[in-house]
């Protein structure tokens, strides 16, 4: 690979990222599965980084998950979107960061049709008053939380306790990088380096000190897919799609798998569990998996917080080998202890895949 | 493995090249170099008097072999009634039902041996 | 008389030539230090295997005719027309004046880089065409980790037919260079596989479909009827690629050694200058328009300002041979004409 080719390439694909005043719209999957992933998220904003984040408790879904399966029609999804931006608007902000790539590839398609169609703003606007007599502007600039991470990716290098380097070798950690398919593929120039060069998650991964892998399946769909996952069906080609990048990146021998999505992390780490149960096999070293953490896991341990406040027990793979490799401590009787210190019972094991 | 999920990991329907065994491809090359010369046309299916009443689809056929999908071969070598239109037809002179005939007789060697 | 021919490539050098022997004077501008224009970078020609750079000593040594004025490494930098005359203002201060003018411009390779996903310029083993003429004219062909290809693919279609590319037209030549290259690199790697990835193969010359059937029978090439969707590189550095064999009607995926894009042709930035300069009108392809697309092939929309060869459209070298004696004959009778 020719590195020089694509950095040539990847100038073509900058995008605005706001410097601060976020208005913040939590993913319902992210906050479900990895809830310790959004809490890190607003702590390093506002702790680390010093930037004011306003995280609405009046905010709801998008409805994305509906849309996308044909249960919400478009009306419906823009008064629901329509009704954040009236929230920001109410909040006194101007800057709209979705945590959920679905929400952000909804949030830009829907602000895209209202250039293209002005009258179906008005319908929205009328809707909206009618239902909750609220107004609203649109956000000045919208991005991704993993844009606002990659913006900040060297003023957290200045502050991070630890590398993504293997610190009994010095070996930088190979990274496989995931950026999801609403991120980059729906409108290839709102994300950064779209979605043939994307750079977004692997360039937090080299300022961090890692080494990111472009492996011949990287840009290939988990699998998720609304309708796939959601009709059981349908979910063979769901896991089908997983397992054909598991396969393709197996070769480089990945240390992690970051992941720009929600639905990405959530698949690319439980599918490693189904496949080891289905067929045996299973992808990291030694019969484990291959962990995967979202960005905000990675930052978050890059700035030294610990592995079971950010929440790394909720993984199916487990995560030790990794905060082996980067030396980073924990304290393994905790991973299932609540705040309190007491015991949350631990889950089951799976017959193939080892676990710590 | 335990399968209480309700479904099973789908197979991919991608021609997987590197993989495929395509000796059987090569043997009929290497015993008639005009199996070569095939363009795709489908001047063979359309007259086929086979391919009218079946799914039996010569040009397919032959380009699944070439690229060492074999899997179909055996059940639809048969259906061919060696009638030879397709022979009168082919803008390239692949001598089509002697790659039929060919194809039976590597099939059933490779039966037999097995 | 003189005529001004801008460009020595091998349309400008035959109608130079052709027009020198009628009688007239030919003032000949070429930019580059040489000329021959793009035939510079070939091997071997299609259909019979002419080297390439035989025919362009032939085409150069004709120059030498004394009514032939060459000017090489020169550049029009102002066109005026003045009572019937052209005067032609050289970046090396010279000032040529004819009565007709003929832009031999001709085309430039599309640039690869621009078809992100096929990977050249990022994937070690993707080249061009032209990379591969080269390597011809070396004898070496070779992988990045220095070793001998064992499976081979030639893309045909890079930046033609191609709406992502701005490029809708069929660059006509890439087909059967993709076939001539095929057999030349058969002879080099006798036991490699290779094969093209082809939408339609257009073997429009005389010898072409011949030489595309002794390509399958004879050289063991294989086609797959199917446009390269992406490519990526796998850990031992070879190309992974996928398209669907369109005759099977399935996604097909396998590694190359090797993958040469067969890149296309479009107008040259020179063309496209000269065009600017003199208010010729393009055509939708992009290359310059011709007065009539059946009786006046040489002639433009600006009277006096004559095309010959690849500037108007992708063309073979023996028509462009040929447009280059239509275009002298085409001048010649504009110059009885405004003698009168």
């Amino acid at each position: 690979m020719k590195l020089e080719g694509k950095q040539q390439i990847w100038n073509d694909y900058q995008k605005e990222i706001a410097n601060d005043q976020y208005y913040y719209a939590r993913s319902c999957i992210r906050q479900t599965f990895f809830p310790g992933s959004e809490w890190a998220y607003l702590d390093i904003l506002g702790n680390k980084l010093g930037k004011t984040v306003f995280d609405d408790p009046k905010h709801t879904t998008c409805t994305g998950i509906g849309y996308h399966s044909d249960v919400v029609p478009v009306e419906t999804i823009m008064t629901v979107v329509a009704r954040h931006f009236a929230l920001m608007t109410e909040a006194g902000f101007e800057n709209m960061t979705p945590s959920c790539i679905t929400s952000f590839g909804i949030y830009t398609e829907i602000l895209h049709t209202w250039e293209q169609h002005p009258e179906m703003e008005e319908k929205t606007r009328e809707f909206l008053w009618k239902a909750t007599g609220r107004e609203f502007r649109k956000p000045r600039n919208l991005a991704h939380t993993s844009d606002v991470i990659y913006k900040f990716r060297n003023e957290i290098a200045a502050q991070k306790k630890y590398s993504l380097k293997d610190i009994h070798t010095g070996r930088p950690l190979q990274v496989v990088d995931h950026i999801g398919c609403h991120y980059a593929k729906m409108f290839p120039a709102k994300g950064i380096g779209g979605a043939e060069f994307p750079a977004v998650l692997s360039g937090m991964v080299t300022a961090w000190g890692g080494e990111s892998i472009d492996y011949p399946e990287r840009r290939h769909c988990c699998g998720f897919g609304f309708r796939n996952y959601l009709v059981l069906a349908n979910r063979g080609f769901s896991v089908a799609n997983s397992k054909k990048k598991f396969e393709s990146m197996q070769p480089y021998e990945p240390d992690f798998i970051i992941t720009n999505c929600p639905g990405c992390a959530m698949f690319l780490d439980k599918w490693q569990y189904t496949i080891s149960e289905m067929e045996g096999i299973t992808y990291g070293h030694n019969g484990y998996g291959i962990p995967v953490l979202t960005y905000e896991e990675m930052a978050a341990l890059v700035l030294g917080y610990d592995p079971w406040e950010i929440g790394l027990q909720m993984h199916q793979v487990s995560v030790e080998p990794l905060l082996d490799k980067m030396g980073i401590p924990y304290v393994p009787e905790a991973k299932y202890k609540n705040a309190k210190g007491e015991d949350m019972g631990h889950p089951a094991y799976p017959t193939y895949l080892k676990v710590y | 493995m335990m399968n209480f999920w309700g479904f099973s990991i789908a197979e991919a329907r991608v021609i997987d090249y590197d993989k495929n065994d395509k000796s059987l491809a090569e043997m009929l090359a290497e015993e008639m170099p005009t199996t070569r010369l095939c363009i795709g046309c489908g001047g063979c299916s359309a007259t086929c008097t086979a391919g009218n009443l079946t799914e039996f689809n010569i040009r397919k056929l032959q380009m699944l072999l070439k690229r060492g999908e074999t899997k179909d071969l055996r059940d639809q070598l048969h259906k061919c009634m060696l009638c030879g239109k397709c022979l009168l037809v082919c803008p390239r002179g692949v001598d089509t039902r002697k790659m039929i005939l060919f194809l039976f007789r590597q099939l059933s060697e490779q039966d037999h041996n097995s | 008389m003189s005529v001004i021919i801008i460009g020595a490539g091998p349309a400008g050098c035959e109608a130079a030539y052709q027009l020198a022997q009628a009688g007239e004077k030919v003032e000949l501008i070429e930019q580059e230090a040489q000329p021959g224009g793009n035939l510079n970078n070939w091997y071997q020609l299609f259909p019979d295997r002419k080297s390439a750079q035989e025919l362009n000593r032939q085409l150069i040594l004709r120059l030498e005719h004394p009514n032939i004025r060459l000017h090489l490494g020169c550049m029009p930098t102002k066109i005026d027309r003045r009572e019937g005359r052209f005067e032609v203002q050289l970046n090396d201060g010279a000032l040529l004046t004819g009565q007709a003018l003929l832009i031999a411009g001709g085309f430039q390779l599309f640039n690869a880089h621009r078809k992100e996903e096929y990977g050249y310029g990022i994937y070690e083993n993707v080249i061009t065409s032209v990379e591969l003429e080269n390597f011809f004219t070396n004898q070496r062909i070779q992988t990045s980790t220095g070793q001998l290809p064992k499976r081979v693919g030639f893309i045909h279609c890079v930046g033609s037919r191609d709406e992502k590319t701005c490029n809708f037209h069929c660059s006509k030549l890439c087909c059967v260079t993709a076939v001539k290259q095929a057999i030349e690199l058969r002879e080099i790697l006798p036991e490699a596989e290779i094969l093209c990835f082809y939408m339609d193969m257009r073997m429009f010359g005389p010898g072409y479909e011949e030489m595309y059937r002794e390509a399958q029978e004879k050289y063991r090439i294989k086609f797959v009827r199917g446009r390269l969707s992406e490519a990526s590189e796998n850990k031992a550095k070879q190309v992974l690629i996928k398209a669907e064999d369109t005759l099977i009607g399935k996604p097909l995926k396998m590694t190359l050694d090797l993958m040469v894009l067969m890149v296309g042709m479009e107008l040259s930035a020179g063309s496209r200058q000269l065009a600017e300069m003199t208010g010729i009108e393009k055509a939708t392809n992009g290359f310059l328009r011709v007065k009539d697309p059946h009786f006046a092939t040489n002639e433009t929309n600006q009277k006096g300002i004559f095309l010959a060869g690849s500037c108007s459209s992708p063309m073979n070298l023996t028509d462009t041979l040929t447009d280059a004696r239509s275009a002298a004959l085409t001048i010649r009778e504009y110059l009885k004409h405004i003698d009168l």
